[in-house]
């Protein structure tokens, strides 16, 4: 047992080399793991931007339309309710004939208009319909290509593929790039990506629809979450006497904090739903189902906003003779405001990016039209993203990748202006 | 919007109520400068009259429109001709909706049946008398409310500390709230679920080996093939979770260490909050991410060495779900790391140990059951994570221990089975609930247990 010093001395020298080399490991591992997770978030979102960006850009064709009075109005009586109904994609198609000649035949001719979006045809009713003295004129126009064509231009369709694998022909590449080549056709900015609702055609759909149903659907939360959540912060935190009932409130917020969003899914299809009878799909009642989901979240950012108010705030104002709740709302609550501003803006955020609970009360339906009241049926962003992202189409990749730009957008957003709140109003005592 | 005008006459009437109030109180005592006489100051008196005036008027109007359309539906119902109301539950649901939507006017009216058309005007009709019944009785119970108080006002009526009580009384229903929401889970979760069980057994359920839910559409399979055994889903479950866990557990802790013993501060003030970033992208965002980004690229990766992954292989899912989970564990383990006094590393430095070996067998070991907590707090996130699984886990159930094949998780089955078709009484929809009231059980137990070391460990050091 009774080793030399020098004995002792020269084992652990001999160790040191060894116990050096774990600790420099160590640390590698350490600064790897911090790589790593920076490393993911740059994988992501260069991989969403590198997917998205092209989807602000769309193309767009120059046509030379011949509204025809023999296809358009051909009795000329010039009624709208006849306008609206007339054959104008016959329009589309022979302007496109005009400028490829030597198109025959049925199938020839559905490749060519396949070119053209269906909303092409559309923009010329609504034309037509506004001003009818259009008809037996001549006018250049800029519609909206097909998708195909989009992602043509766009680079994303392999053209050295075999024309059957492909979902452009070959004839169909070749009259695109004649139109490149006469400077028809280019990409602008796509502007109805910010202003359409959903549509099947990946060239017409946008995200307003999602935007307005997510506004809608926030707007309930933040209305009903928000004085609830505040108002139950009060009370636990300032009035509520320590005893079984105030531990059995406070056990519960923190377990509801901590429920998967999806239970809060079925518990607004069994009640909202089934045993009021609410309307499915609608902003109003995904508005309480996130209410819910938002509550604790609020709760306990409000609590401590509270409880960093110190003491002797309170004992100042009852020191004076204020009642309690005189001293919580003249004092203590304008001091807790910021950091419960803060909360709930936190709480918005993550409610705008939730998912599971909206597809179980329906807000997962494909809808056109952008909804116009709480009632309506409507979707929100992130269910927007998840609609697109099981589309098989080539071109809504790109547009789930650009919604996803947008909703992070948004949240960005919401979380700078929260940590701006906590910069400017924080008071540290 | 009837219902909003009357909310706004209702609010106008309560600042009416206010104004009442206040001058009632001022005139009893002779204008402002018999003040003195007054118990509480003449705003109270306003605030106790509007109290009275909106709070019982808007409680009755919340009770009647939630029960509002279930009862003119059944009354409208019950005057349908027998043949019309001779159905199942499912059927007959439809056709209250269909009545409904002609009410709204989503569908033209044109289009329906003559006796859902004659159904639909009736319940306009009852509509109409419900609407201007509630209106009269809002008012009239606001103005009932006013006037009693405004009778009820003298100098010596404890305006304030009546004020208070209700306002204390409404704070304590607003936090009894989350108790309720708790409570409705509890009950609509387990009532669906008890239905669920009457027509498959319990240990069917939990035991059962065999997961197919669409063949109970077929008669002669309901309840009787053993095709709700839920065990697939649950092992899937545990091996996505489990993949995630083994990406977010030593990713996350090793980032939580190396930011908060090794880090200088400029590092870790700019590392932190991308780290951080993370923790705030939406989930489906992840899912997209690994249908469309990890999936593939795994699925070539395997090609390339020989291996056959699915192109919903559980490891897609269960990766990108444990990079979701990095944050959480690193920031919990963090606050744990740093809970942990100096004095214990200084103790162990000056025994000459090196930094790593403090932080292994000490600081680690001291924050242990904080870490503990964390990671099964972790764990029940992971189990109950939907939309990652939903968009890039498979929907059938293999009994598989290879992570290279589609598995699939109780949250993707409750999600397909309640989106689509809504057959309430089938045993099809009624398992996404039997499901959900597992997954509430499972993660409840898990919090209640790591919010429990979690608080421990925090009062050790305090």
């Amino acid at each position: 047992m009774n080793r030399s010093i020098a004995e002792t001395r020269a084992r652990v020298e001999r160790s040191l080399k060894r116990r050096r080399w774990a600790e420099r490991r160590f640390q590698a591992y350490g600064l790897g793991a911090v790589l790593l997770g920076v490393g993911f978030v740059a994988i992501m979102f260069s991989s969403l931007i590198s997917q998205g960006w092209s989807a602000f850009r769309q193309a767009y064709v120059t046509l030379e339309v011949f509204y025809d009075p023999e296809i358009i109005d051909p009795d000329g009586t010039r009624k709208p309710e006849d306008l609206a109904i007339a054959d104008y994609a016959a329009l589309i198609r022979n302007s496109l004939k005009a400028k490829f000649p030597g198109v025959e035949g049925r199938a020839a001719t559905k490749q060519l208009a396949g070119l053209v979006s269906g909303s092409a045809a559309q923009e010329l009713q609504r034309r037509v319909v506004a001003t009818p003295s259009l008809i037996g004129q001549k006018q250049t126009l800029v519609v909206l290509t097909s998708d195909t064509v989009d992602q043509l231009l766009k680079g994303r369709i392999d053209r050295t593929l075999e024309e059957e694998n492909r979902t452009i022909s070959d004839q169909q590449i070749r009259w695109a790039d004649q139109w490149v080549r006469d400077g028809q056709l280019s990409l602008r900015f796509n502007q109805r990506f910010f202003t359409n609702g959903d549509s099947r055609e990946p060239e017409q759909a946008g995200v307003w629809g999602a935007i307005v149903g997510s506004i809608y659907t926030l707007g309930v939360t933040l209305l009903l979450s928000f004085p609830i959540g505040i108002a139950a912060a009060i009370y636990l935190e300032e009035f509520a006497r320590r005893n079984r009932w105030t531990d059995l409130i406070e056990v519960n917020i923190n377990n509801l904090a901590a429920v998967p969003s999806i239970v809060f899914g079925l518990l607004g299809l069994a009640m909202f739903l089934n045993f009021f009878g609410m309307p499915r799909s609608a902003p109003l009642v995904g508005g309480l189902v996130l209410t819910l989901l938002t509550l604790p979240t609020i709760i306990i950012a409000s609590r401590a906003a509270l409880k960093a108010v110190p003491p002797s705030i309170r004992e100042a104002a009852l020191g004076m003779g204020a009642s309690r709740i005189q001293t919580v709302m003249h004092h203590v609550l304008p001091m807790a405001m910021p950091g419960m501003l803060t909360g709930t803006i936190i709480g918005m955020a993550r409610a705008l990016g939730e998912t599971a609970p909206l597809l179980m009360i329906g807000m997962v339906a494909f809808i056109v039209d952008v909804p116009k009241g709480l009632t309506d049926p409507a979707t929100v962003l992130p269910v927007q993203v998840f609609l697109w992202a099981g589309s098989p189409e080539r071109a809504f990749l790109e547009r789930t990748s650009a919604a996803i730009l947008v909703l992070l957008a948004f949240l960005v957003l919401m979380n700078a202006t929260a940590v701006v709140l906590r910069n400017r109003f924080e008071r540290r005592w | 919007m009837p219902h909003f005008a009357l909310l706004v006459a209702l609010a106008a009437l309560a600042v009416l109520g206010y104004w009442v109030g206040k001058q009632r109180s001022l005139q009893l005592v002779g204008g402002g400068r018999g003040i003195r006489k007054l118990h509480s100051l003449p705003a109270y008196y306003g605030f106790l009259t509007a109290l009275w005036c909106a709070l019982p008027a808007l409680l009755i109007m919340a009770v009647w429109l939630l029960l509002q359309d279930t009862i003119i539906s059944s009354l409208v119902l019950s005057k349908l001709p027998v043949a019309l109301r001779g159905q199942n539950a499912g059927e007959l649901g439809l056709l209250t909706n269909d009545i409904r939507n002609i009410v709204l006017g989503n569908i033209p009216a044109a289009a329906a049946r003559p006796e859902v058309l004659v159904a639909a005007q009736d319940y306009r009709r009852l509509q109409g008398i419900a609407d201007l019944a509630l209106s009269g009785l809002v008012l009239a119970a606001g103005l009932a409310g006013l006037a009693w108080v405004r009778s009820r006002i003298n100098p010596a009526l404890r305006a304030r500390n009546s004020v208070e009580r209700i306002i204390e009384l409404l704070l304590l229903g607003c936090s009894m709230i989350a108790v309720f929401v708790t409570l409705g889970i509890v009950l609509s979760v387990l009532y669906e679920s008890l239905r669920f069980f009457h027509a498959v057994s319990l240990d069917q359920f939990l035991l059962g080996l065999q997961w197919s839910p669409q063949t109970a559409l077929r008669a002669d399979q309901v309840g009787s093939s053993g095709a709700f055994g839920a065990v697939p889903l649950f092992l899937g479950t545990v091996m996505i979770s489990g993949i995630a866990m083994l990406v977010a557990v030593p990713v996350g802790l090793f980032s939580a260490i190396y930011l908060a013993e090794y880090a200088n501060r400029k590092f870790r003030a700019s590392v932190k909050p991308v780290l951080e970033i993370l923790a705030g992208i939406p989930t489906v965002v992840y899912g997209f991410f690994a249908a469309l980004t990890v999936g593939p690229f795994l699925r070539h990766t395997g090609e390339l060495v020989g291996l056959k992954v699915a192109s919903e292989s559980a490891l897609a899912a269960g990766l990108v779900m444990g990079i979701m989970i990095i944050p959480f564990i690193s920031s919990l383990a963090d606050d744990m790391i740093t809970a942990v006094p100096q004095s214990l590393r200084d103790g162990a430095y000056a025994l000459g140990a090196t930094r790593s070996e403090t932080i292994r067998q000490v600081v680690l070991r001291a924050a242990l059951p904080g870490i503990v907590g964390g990671v099964l707090l972790a764990i029940s996130r992971a189990i109950g994570e939907t939309m990652i699984v939903v968009m890039a886990a498979g929907l059938a159930a293999n009994m598989t221990a290879n992570p290279l094949e589609a598995v699939t998780t109780v949250t993707v089955q409750i999600v397909t089975l309640l989106t689509g078709d809504q057959e309430f009484d089938s045993p099809k929809t009624l398992a996404a609930f039997a499901l959900g009231l597992v997954l509430f059980v499972v993660t409840l137990i898990l919090n209640v247990v790591a919010l429990k070391v979690v608080r421990k460990y925090r009062e050790q050091y305090e």
